[in-house]
């Protein structure tokens, strides 16, 4: 069970100084109630006006590039009606910040804003409530902007909230009673203000937790195996301990050397000699489905309707495929890097983390520390995208500094990055589909092996319907691979839409129907339908039925994710020759609610159509059985510039909706919108990610075959 | 081996003395304390790790520190002068050029170096001068227009 040590009130009160606090804590509320379910029971979230009127928030949330560090200031200057340069942010620091499970699953917004913003409200309410005692007025003759609280009509009547706050110390929960303004009423809310961070990030000013820097810090390099599940059976340090200033650490199956210098701790790893035992690999890349699927099990049923059997026989043309995608990795370009000070019983650790607070408390545990003593502080992440979650390097190097007694840094090198990453699982996906003679879909019969039930959901009218999973990225799902798999944006996500949307394209292209009119034709989702047509007005959609071959073709796919709605429309080029796949244009359409802030907003949904390119065309981690092959970019490749598609996005306007999910819903389509964007250049279909140029051309060579020889 | 090296880093005269064998992007990280400068990769291929040597952009994970004796170079640090942004700086705010930031300062000084040489450089020249640096969180759209805004806005780098 993970324990859940929040600082508490009084030292919190104590650490901030004077001025007004406002807490959300525990006590239920009817506004957060419908929200709160998917959030731990204890969410506490900070704000303070001190005593110079400015609003400083303090939230367990990280930022590593998602924006939240200027989102959630603006969701406070909203409701409490400041102006968005008088807040500042505190993140992702445990002796100073409340509770929080991480930053992950495109919940900071969705989950956190409405706590953030009633906190806010609730600190509206109470500056206003000592502003009448102060001006003599009840409230409701009150009006505030910008922190000045003045009488209504009467604008030199008026008292800013420094002045209120000043001498004060005072507490509030937020109650039920915090109202929350419309999206009409936003002046900061739906803004573009230029990001919090961005000074630090163009000037080298910002902290990554590597820059971190401690009097006397040692820098340490860790022995691994060559493959996962290697045994250790001979050891010699001898040499390493020659080089002056090296400290060996052995203990258990942590093997360090270290020294102040980190190319002297490279020498030094360098001359230790091991030998190993390496088990034989039982599958590798090109085998691992076979593997996934022999293991996985039948899996549970997650959605059933109707006779699927029944419908099987009833179907004008029935559609059987089978897709594929392999392992893929976070390849963040920040290694994981952790800097740990334990010393007289207490830990402070800098760490390259999406989780601070479970992460010091497996620290505590780890340390033989009481979490109080254990304080976890995480500046810039230099990219997650959920493979910052685990941390084996943390524990390293608190483990390591408690061993040598001096500060540890313990930065990952490429190759233990791929080698100790928490890859994205390969997955299999076994659909069969069918069609009636008017288009309809009337069949869905839907297997996930090793990606999880993410994205697996049907969002077509469809009468007859059976999806099962088998095996997921967390939990028991683990035990299906060789090395770590875990969380990776939208995870499972990717690959359930690819085998989804590529499937409806299958269908439409075997009944000569137009795919967005194939879509359209099976969907009554509303907000669905919208997306779906606001992406095709901005693209410029006119109906024709795939493929128009010549190399040169469109494609579409839908997704929800996040609870947010999303259609990507994309044009490739396909050299016939090389087999290589070039995007040249994507268009992303987007209902997300109310949108916090638009650039932001665009920002993500633009990385995630760049990000996805990988996992489309060029990423797939390569290994024989433990041994990771890929260990640094020149092998494993991710998109470069001139991979980078003219991406237009469309925000598709929805303020009768909370915010939802932003970081991650845009990349879910990818694979889906680029295969049936090649099957319209070629007339290929692609079962398989990525469509590397060597797969490309080996299927077109095989076309070109059977061509010649009918 | 000890050797003295001597060298103007951001425009100030530097003297180490040190084991000319070291790679620069981590005496630039350590002794010298100069952390905008990333490791990404080691192996000189993505391009976080970027300074800029007599003008030319260079992988400074992958250069001994001896190689610098007597060159000019700048780092992150140096781009900005008492205070004040550099154009390119400022145009990767404006466009929203970065998300974690990680791999920023070698984007900036690649394209700096860059800029130097191709003052009005199109966009497409652009794409392939900064085809070798690697961003993992897909900014790239945003990068190429906020350096094309320098190349054709401000007149190139100065
Ligand atoms: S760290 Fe030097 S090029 Fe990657
Ligand atoms: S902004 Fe994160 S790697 Fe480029």
């Amino acid at each position: 069970m993970t324990q859940r040590h929040g600082i508490d009130r009084r030292q919190f009160v104590k650490l901030v100084g004077g001025g007004v606090v406002v807490l959300v804590t525990t006590k239920p509320s009817a506004l957060l109630a419908q929200r709160r379910r998917l959030y731990p029971e204890d969410l506490n979230a900070y704000l303070r006006i001190a005593e110079d009127g400015r609003v400083t928030v303090f939230t367990g949330k990280i930022e590593m590039g998602q924006g939240v560090m200027t989102s959630q200031p603006q969701m406070v200057a909203e409701e409490l009606r400041v102006a968005f340069d008088a807040v500042e942010i505190v993140m992702g620091d445990t002796a100073r910040c409340p509770w929080d499970m991480g930053t992950f699953g495109s919940l900071t917004t969705r989950m956190f804003g409405p706590v953030l913003r009633a906190a806010a409200a609730e600190a509206r309410a109470v500056m206003l409530r000592l502003a009448a005692e102060k001006l003599g007025v009840p409230r409701s003759k009150l009006v505030v902007e910008n922190g000045v609280v003045s009488v209504t009509g009467q604008p030199t009547r008026k008292v800013t909230y420094g002045e209120l706050a000043k001498g004060r110390r005072i507490l509030r929960t937020v109650d039920d009673k915090a109202v929350l303004r419309k999206a009409s009423e936003f002046t900061v809310m739906g803004t573009s203000p230029l990001r919090l961070d961005g000074h630090d990030k163009v000037s080298g000013a910002g902290h990554y937790a590597g820059d971190v820097r401690l009097p006397g810090m040692l820098y340490a390099r860790i022995l691994r195996p060559p493959a996962h599940g290697a045994k250790l059976t001979k050891l010699d340090t001898s040499a390493a301990a020659k080089i002056p200033g090296v400290t060996v650490v052995n203990k258990k199956d942590l093997v360090a050397v270290l020294h102040a210098d980190p190319e002297t701790a490279d020498q030094a790893l360098s001359r230790v000699k091991a030998s190993w035992d390496k088990p034989q690999p039982p599958f590798d890349t090109e085998t691992v489905f076979d593997h996934l699927v022999k293991v996985a099990g039948k899996g549970e049923v997650t959605s059933s309707r109707g006779d699927v059997a029944a419908a099987r026989t009833a179907a004008v043309h029935v559609f059987e495929s089978t897709f594929h995608k392999g392992y893929v990795a976070h390849a963040p370009i920040e290694p994981h890097t952790t800097i740990a000070d334990v010393k007289s019983g207490k830990a402070t650790v800098w760490a390259s983390t999406q989780t601070p607070f479970p992460t010091r408390d497996r620290l505590a545990e780890e340390l033989g520390l009481d979490p109080k003593n254990v304080r976890v502080i995480t500046p810039y992440v230099g990219g997650g995208f959920g493979g910052k979650s685990a941390g084996l390097q943390t524990s390293e190097a608190a483990k390591l500094s408690q061993i040598t007694g001096k500060p540890v840094q313990v930065r990952f090198s490429r190759a233990e990055e791929f080698f100790y990453d928490t890859f994205d699982p390969a997955a299999v996906v076994k659909l069969v589909s069918g069609l009636d003679a008017n288009g309809k879909v009337s069949l869905w019969d839907y297997h996930v092996i090793a990606a999880g039930d993410r994205g697996a959901a049907v969002f077509y009218d469809i009468p007859n319907v059976s999806i099962s999973v088998a095996g997921g990225w967390h939990g028991r799902g683990r035990d299906l691979h060789l090395f770590g798999i875990g969380p990776w944006r939208a995870p499972g996500a990717n690959m359930n839409v690819f085998a989804k949307e590529s499937q409806i394209d299958i269908m439409a292209a075997a009944a000569r129907i137009d795919p967005v009119e194939l879509r359209l034709r099976n969907l009554t989702d509303e907000r669905m339908r919208r997306v779906l047509q606001a992406a095709a007005k901005a693209y410029g959609w006119k109906p024709r039925v795939a493929p128009a071959g010549k190399g040169r073709g469109r494609g579409v796919a839908c997704g929800i994710d996040a609870g947010t709605y999303v259609t990507l429309m994309a044009d490739v080029t396909v050299d016939l020759e090389k087999g290589t796949v070039h995007v040249d244009r994507v268009v992303a359409a987007q209902d997300m609610g109310i949108i916090v802030n638009p650039t932001g907003a665009k920002m993500q949904m633009e990385g995630c159509v760049t990000q996805g390119l990988g996992y489309c065309l060029s990423e797939e981690l390569r290994f024989t059985g433990g041994e990771i092959l890929d260990r640094n970019f020149d092998t494993y490749l991710l998109p470069r510039f001139s991979a980078v598609p003219k991406i237009e996005t469309v925000l598709v306007r929805n303020d009768e909706l909370d915010p939802q999910g932003g970081g991650e819903p845009a990349i879910v389509p990818m694979g889906a919108v680029i295969a049936n964007a090649v099957f319209d250049a070629t007339g290929l279909r692609f079962y398989r990610l990525p469509m590397t140029p060597e797969r490309v051309r080996a299927a077109l060579a095989k076309k070109g075959a059977t061509a010649a020889a009918t | 081996m000890k050797k003295t090296i001597r060298f103007r880093l951001n425009g100030k005269p530097t003297t180490l003395e040190t084991d000319g064998d070291r790679t620069l992007l981590w005496v630039l990280r350590t002794d010298l304390g100069l952390t905008g400068t990333k490791y990404g990769c080691g192996e000189a291929i993505c391009g976080a790790c970027t300074v800029v040597v007599n003008g030319e952009a260079v992988r400074s994970c992958s250069v001994p520190v001896s190689s610098v004796d007597g060159a000019e170079v700048v780092t992150i640090e140096g781009l900005t002068r008492g205070g004040k942004l550099h154009p390119l700086q400022e145009a990767f705010i404006e466009h929203g050029g970065f998300q974690c930031g990680y791999c920023t300062p070698g984007m900036i000084m690649n394209a700096y170096a860059f800029l130097r040489a191709h003052p009005k450089a199109s966009r497409e020249e652009i794409v392939k001068g900064m085809e070798d640096n690697l961003c993992r969180c897909g900014a790239h759209q945003r990068i190429i227009a906020a350096i094309e805004e320098v190349a054709h806005g401000a007149g190139g780098a100065s």
